[in-house]
């Protein structure tokens, strides 16, 4: 129980300004992103140093309490929501570029920085940071590396992990380490950076990282390619993948999230199509025009109806800002959509899309798939209405069903979202028990009292 | 093993054993809209309010979250629920933003009804708020009368006098405020001079009906002297009934569903006399309003059909203009010109290319996009007057990017954003002049 003594020592570490505890904020730190979840935090609290945050965890593992790290609350697994007798530490306010190297290509940031504006400020310069999730505007880099976050360029220029260099780290016991640094090679000690990428907040609350940047590429192509069956657009996807060309953004999108789409961002989808890829092409201005030409010709072979070139750098950006409001413009239809986030090899994408029909038939729900094709990630969501309670079982029936599928496939049931609350039940289905088991040895090791997002990801017994 | 998240089965605990809704009568929040909030947080980066304290609560998505709580009884109408409803500017770009189409001003106006039927506000702001919209506004002689008295006051140097006075800023620094932001009332009232009906010169190809409006008509009769001279311009006839009432958006705004519904049968009754191409108006506010005519009757078994029919005849004077189609002006207008986009217009009616389009067409005209232009002023109906300090913040915010655009003009549809940023550049010392796109036409065609 988080007593009246426990609040006063929060505010002495934290000060009153930092510490909230009305039943109005209490009710609007319940949830993040994620559907059906929630629970009321017993404070949130606002650190301005590490020293503070390392106070907090210290007294929790005195007192026996929980604490919760959040960025901005858009996770998709429930990361970020409270659990039993907790505290939120809230990072939003952590919002400073410590330094951007152009000699080395790197930049310090506090973990409350929001993604987007590090690619404004980066881009400034003619510099590049890739990862780019649907949520950029809001998400924070801290959420980002908790959930190992993928985007729009996923395919060409990887995920999160694939940027972050250095970390500083509080750990559960309120120790505070770093990790990695400038040095583009090093491999003195154990990896513990990678450790902490894609952790949840489960085992350490990350307080400064350092990341990669690239050189922005010079010039891209934006297309958009409509087919009359889903599983012409899988193949295409294959097809421009076994071609050798590695776009940066290929995107898929069905006939239901299409129409929702289109209805939000009145942009002229035509809604009378089957599903559309999203492609986009970088790099060196005579390869951007080859490579377009290619995946042109890729989806006529494919039996696209109709490949657009978007014609201005704000045609594009219609495009993709169409694309990442995809997951929220489904609610439109239906007021609870339940996402999936399962992915398989890039080869098998037809099936999956296949089996996903099926499956949705099977269970009479409303499925609506969009998804970063190109990294064979689908995001199979479920329309659907909170208050009827026997539509939401049949719902998690399907989707138990789409994981199974997926995992035969060779696939997983995350691709980028995370396990957090809402998929650790299926946890073991990917990784097996075993690994599980060694999951939680690692945990205890490192946050021997539970204090630390507890029950996130796997429970402890 | 300590602590135990807990999963599907065990979900929603805290909001289990759903009471008795907080809110009561016809006027509640909608379920539906309400549940169609999927939390996904989309609509953070727009908000003002929240970006004045990154706090969750003060973001759209928490305060829809609070009046969801409200509804399932998990939540009184507390202080700080009234406060967070209160410090909300309504601006409605968290609805622009929404992929998920949630309707989020019909909440806000919805609780703030609530509010006022529970005696759940504050006094300051039910004094100024209620005695303001529900008796003077509304009432078109009352307006009048207290718009005389301040002209008088505002043109007899007692004002000066006054602004200076110490104690006049300690004891009631809102009034002190109210009148410092109130719009300059105008020598002569616009439904003074004008007729019902004014006809131009040669046959008119149109006829339209113009809201001479509450405020617009005392305090700005300029502009609306302008707008008719621009229809006049592009050869259409103008009625302007003589027994039009104040459309009503400063109420429902407030939440005072009662007043404002009142006051639209009145308007359909007027304008519907007539047989109207379009209903014009120069105040984003209303236009917003008299949109929703259809929806706020709805159920009315004898307006229902009629506010339909006079809602869909309701346009912007830009969305008018745009449609007809710009004369062409005799000589070039060799002037920098911005525009901002007033929240009831680009947020509640979705209108934003058309001013645009219409201002870029000009021959001469240098265009310059303002930095987040659909960023509120924090004007806001009477917010800068009751929330006078967080409308400060707000509007410094815009005077920024009016600075960096530096234009001669800057084109508002709205008297309540005229009022604000005027006030904001004459504070910073900004040459820019802020002016209605009526005005800045007028001058185009040299009417
Ligand atoms: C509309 C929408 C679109 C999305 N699109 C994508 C997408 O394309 N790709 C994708 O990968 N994800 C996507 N997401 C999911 C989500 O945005 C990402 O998971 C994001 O990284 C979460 O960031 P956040 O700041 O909101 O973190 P939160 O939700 O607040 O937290 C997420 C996790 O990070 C932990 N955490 C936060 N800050 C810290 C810190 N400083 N130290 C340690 N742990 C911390 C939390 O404890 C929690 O476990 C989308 C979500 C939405 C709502
Ligand atoms: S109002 Fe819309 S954008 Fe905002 S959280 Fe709700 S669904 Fe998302
Ligand atoms: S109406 Fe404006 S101030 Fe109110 S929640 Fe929406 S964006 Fe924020």
């Amino acid at each position: 129980m988080i007593t009246t003594t426990i609040i006063s020592s929060l505010a002495s570490i934290v000060g009153n300004e930092n510490l909230f505890t009305s039943i109005e904020d209490k009710i609007t730190y319940s949830y993040d992103g994620t559907p059906l979840h929630s629970r009321l935090p017993e404070a949130i609290v606002r650190p301005k140093t590490k020293e503070q945050i390392s106070e907090v965890l210290k007294l929790a593992n005195r007192e026996k309490f929980a604490v919760v790290p959040r960025g901005t609350g858009t996770g998709l697994s429930g990361g970020s929501i409270p659990v039993e007798d907790c505290v939120i530490v809230d990072m939003s306010q952590w919002n400073r570029i410590i330094e951007i190297d152009p000699e080395n290509l790197t930049a310090w940031v506090e973990p409350g920085v929001i993604t987007s504006q590090l690619h404004l400020e980066v881009e400034r310069i003619g510099l590049f940071y890739p990862p780019d999730p649907g949520s950029m505007n809001i998400c924070t880099i801290g959420g980002n590396v908790a959930e190992n976050s993928g985007g729009l360029r996923g395919l060409k220029y990887g995920v999160t992990k694939n940027y972050v260099m250095g970390l500083e780290v509080v750990l559960p016991n309120g120790d505070i380490i770093s990790c990695g640094g400038k040095a583009v090679k090093d491999v003195a000690g154990y990896n513990l950076k990678d450790l902490f990428i894609g952790s949840e907040g489960t085992l350490g609350i990350f307080t400064k990282i350092l990341l990669k940047l690239i050189p922005k590429p010079q010039t891209s192509k934006t297309m958009v390619a409509y087919f009359n069956t889903q599983s012409d657009a899988g193949r295409t996807v294959s097809s421009i993948i076994s071609q050798k060309i590695i776009p940066c953004t290929v995107e898929f999108l069905d006939k239901t999230t299409i129409r929702c789409v289109e209805d939000f961002a009145k942009i002229g989808l035509p809604t009378d199509i089957e599903s559309l890829l999203l492609l986009e092409v970088d790099g060196h201005p005579s390869v951007v025009e080859e490579e377009a030409q290619k995946v042109v010709e890729c989806c006529k072979q494919n039996n696209a109806v109709e490949v657009k070139i978007a014609e201005s750098v704000e045609d594009a950006m219609k495009l993709k800002t169409a694309r990442r409001s995809a997951f929220s413009a489904l609610a439109r239809s239906r007021p609870t959509t339940i996402l999936e986030d399962i992915t398989v090899p890039r080869s098998s994408i037809a099936t999956m899309l296949e089996k996903i029909d099926a499956i949705s038939k099977k269970y009479d729900v409303l499925i609506g798939t969009f998804g970063h094709a190109g990294d064979g990630n689908l995001h199979p969501t479920c329309l659907t209405d909170e208050r009827n309670h026997e539509e939401i079982a049949r719902a998690e029936k399907a989707y138990e069903e789409i994981f199974i599928e997926a995992v035969k496939l060779g696939g997983t049931i995350t691709g980028e979202h995370g396990t957090g609350l809402a998929k650790k039940k299926f946890l073991h289905l990917v990784t097996g028990y075993t690994a599980i088991d060694t999951m939680r040895t690692i945990k205890k090791a490192l946050d021997p009292n539970n204090v630390l997002n507890p029950g996130k990801v796997f429970d402890m017994h | 093993m300590l602590h135990t998240a807990r999963t599907h089965d065990d979900r929603n605990t805290v909001f289990m054993n759903p009471n008795i809704s907080n809110f009561n009568g016809i006027d509640i929040p909608s379920d539906d809209v309400l549940t169609n909030c999927m939390h996904c947080g989309l609509c953070l980066p727009v908000c003002p309010t929240f970006a004045i304290t990154g706090r969750e609560k003060s973001s759209p998505r928490g305060r829809i979250r609070l009046i969801k709580a409200v509804a399932e009884g998990t939540l009184e109408m507390t202080e700080g629920f009234v406060d967070e409803m209160n410090f909300c500017l309504d601006c409605q770009a968290c609805e622009t933003a929404c992929p998920a189409g949630v309707k989020y001003g019909s909440l806000v106006e919805s609780v703030r009804n609530q509010m006022r039927i529970q005696g759940k506000e504050s006094t300051t702001a039910l004094t100024l708020k209620w005695i303001f919209l529900r008796n003077v506004v509304s009432k078109k002689y009352l307006l009048k009368l207290v718009a005389r008295t301040l002209g008088i006051y505002q043109s007899s140097g007692l004002e000066r006098l006054v602004k200076k006075s110490y104690v006049i800023k300690k004891l009631a620094p809102k009034l002190s405020k109210l009148q410092e932001l109130s719009p300059r009332i105008d020598g002569r009232f616009f439904d003074d001079i004008y007729p019902e009906i004014v006809t131009p010169t040669v046959v008119p190809k149109y006829r339209v009906g113009f809201l001479s409006g509450c405020i617009m008509n005392v305090a700005f009769a300029k502009i609306n002297e302008d707008t008719v001279k621009v229809l006049l311009h592009h050869d259409c006839e103008v009625i302007i009934p003589k027994d039009q009432v104040c459309c009503g958006s400063l109420q429902a705004h407030n939440g005072d569903f009662d007043i404002a519904r009142t006051l639209a049968k009145k308007n359909i009754d007027v304008f519907l006399k007539y047989d109207l191409d379009a209903i014009v108006m120069n105040s984003a506010g209303c236009g917003a309003l008299m949109k929703e005519y259809g929806h706020y009757l709805h159920d009315d078994l004898l307006y229902a059909k009629k506010a339909e029919i006079l809602s869909s005849k309701v346009k912007d004077i830009s969305e008018f203009l745009f449609e007809i189609g710009l004369k062409k002006p005799v000589k070039e207008y060799c002037h920098r010109v911005s525009y901002h986009d007033a929240c009831h217009l680009v947020h509640a009616q979705k209108v934003s290319k058309q001013p645009r389009e219409l201002i870029r067409s000009i021959p001469g005209i240098e265009y310059v996009e303002l930095n987040e232009a659909s960023w509120c002023c924090g004007s806001a109906g009477t917010y800068n007057i009751i929330r006078h300090e967080d409308s400060m913040i707000i509007l410094d915010r815009k005077i920024e990017n009016v600075k960096i655009a530096d234009a001669e003009f800057l084109v508002a549809n709205n008297p309540g954003c005229l009022t604000q940023i005027e006030y904001g550049c004459a504070n910073n010392h900004i040459k820019t002049k802020v002016i209605h796109l009526a005005t800045l036409l007028r001058d185009v065609y040299e009417l």
